[in-house]
């Protein structure tokens, strides 16, 4: 594991990321609006308290952990990922938090688990877009077992050394670097370990357009545009558009996860 | 009071219009390279001078209802209003174009084919050039009453706008379909036919 995590690294070496201000006010959190800057207008009302992640399904160990408990003997580092809006907008995130896999160690996977389901907040008082049902809530999300397994599958805590903002997910969030963005639950307080495959929003709202995998592909277009090149944020008025890279650029990490897979029926 | 208005608007010249027009764009320009309108300015313009020039049409469709509803007299800021919208549509293709797209080509002529929103964008925004360009009084008493035929393509053209919005937002998300609304609404009243005036007794 140590030496794909490294490999990862290394190949994110030459990112330079975006900055603080720039991660921290352009978003997508529908619960605080769908405007871009509505979260970070809206978030600030969302309650992180007391946070309790409630784990179950086929686990050893299920049951609601608080933080602490959950980030306890975990180590926590630092991950300078490419995050690829399915907008077809991009940044770079130096994210600080732990592997999924060894938070998934901590509870116990238990033999026939095969896909991991995930939850976000629900706090009606606090979050506009909720009290509007935007799209329906809770946002649900989902991974294939190997991906959450997946050293480069992150559970981010915070940014740039600081605790993550309430509008990109806090206090605890998922971040698949290789998937489109809305595959990075935000600030999740349940984790599901189940057999067949998980519902996920954007998926059940519209099918066609979003699939349950949803790797960032420029050969697959969104039925709405072509996801062939991105706007990369923070680049002012005059910056030109760039390439995606297949699997966001992590293809030698990831590829053998989706062996025989026809990537364009299995979006 | 409407008579009071009418009277003030008298005053006021047309070309006014044209003397304001470029300034919203201006503003929204120097917040972009300012940093004010957020980390991702492009888009930032892009949809404010959509939203604008869709206003803009809405406006100038509203002038007639007014009149005819309300006893309001904007005609004369009618022709002055269309021009601008159409300009600031024109904007907003632009800023797609060469700023959003970087004139990748090959991508963007793909999408205007294949990309339905886009497509009925385009064609909205096509819809609109000959209505500019026969905008001056030479090309009014030229074509007569073909003139007034011509002129009906802005209802599917803010059709096509307001749909275009709708279409493009992930989700149906409130504000376009406000728009939409307005939209179906202020055409609707075109074909409603005007109540008849009750005699006034005193």
């Amino acid at each position: 594991a140590g030496a794909v995590a490294g490999r990862a690294q290394a190949a994110t070496g030459e990112l330079e990321p975006n900055s603080f201000e720039d991660i921290a006010s352009y978003n997508n959190y529908y619960e605080f609006g769908t405007g871009k800057n509505d979260p970070a207008a809206n978030a600030g009302a969302l309650d992180t308290s007391d946070w309790k992640i409630e784990i179950d399904g086929m686990v050893d160990r299920p049951g609601s952990y608080s933080l602490n408990d959950l980030t306890e003997g975990l180590t926590e580092e630092e991950r300078i990922y490419r995050f690829r809006c399915v907008e077809a907008w991009s940044m770079v995130v130096p994210w600080n938090g732990f592997e999924l896999a060894d938070l998934l160690a901590k509870a116990g996977v238990q033999e026939g688990a095969r896909y991991v389901a995930f939850e976000t907040v629900v706090q009606p008082e606090n979050m506009p877009g909720v009290k509007r049902n935007v799209i329906p809530f809770p946002y649900v999300e989902g991974l294939r077992l190997d991906e959450a397994l997946h050293p480069l599958t992150l559970m981010a805590t915070g940014i740039y050394g600081k605790p993550m903002p309430n509008q990109n997910g806090a206090p605890i969030r998922l971040v698949v670097p290789w998937k489109y963005g809305f595959k990075s639950i935000k600030s999740i307080v349940r984790i599901s370990l189940v057999t067949d495959e998980p519902p996920t929003t954007w998926n059940k709202l519209n099918a066609r357009e979003y699939g349950f995998y949803s790797n960032v592909n420029p050969q697959v277009s969104h039925p709405r545009w072509s996801q062939a090149s991105e706007r990369v944020i923070g680049g002012g008025l005059f910056a030109k558009r760039q390439d995606t890279l297949m699997f966001n650029g992590y293809e030698e990490d990831v590829a053998a996860l989706y062996d025989g897979m026809d990537l364009a029926k299995n979006y | 009071m409407i008579d009071a208005l009418n009277t003030t608007l008298r005053k006021v010249p047309a070309w006014i219009t044209y003397l304001v027009a470029p300034l919203p764009a201006a503003f929204w320009l120097w917040q972009g390279a300012t940093g004010a309108s957020g980390p991702e300015p492009i888009k930032a313009l892009e949809h404010s001078l959509g939203e604008f020039a869709l206003q803009l049409l809405i406006a100038g469709l509203a002038i007639t209802p007014l009149r005819k509803w309300a006893g309001l007299n904007l005609l004369k800021f009618r022709r002055a209003v269309g021009v601008v919208a159409f300009f600031y549509v024109l904007l907003h293709f632009l800023t797609w174009l060469v700023l959003d797209m970087s004139l990748l080509w090959g991508q963007l002529l793909g999408d205007i084919v294949k990309r339905p929103y886009i497509t009925i964008g385009f064609i909205g925004f096509v819809l609109l050039i000959p209505l500019a360009v026969t905008s001056n009084t030479l090309s009014v008493r030229r074509l007569g009453a073909r003139w007034r035929k011509l002129h009906k393509l802005v209802y599917p053209a803010v059709l096509l706008g307001g749909l275009h919005w709708v279409w493009l937002a992930k989700g149906w998300q409130a504000e376009p379909l406000f728009y939409m609304g307005a939209i179906l609404g202020i055409l609707a009243l075109r074909v409603i036919p005007k109540p008849r005036k009750r005699a006034v007794t005193a």
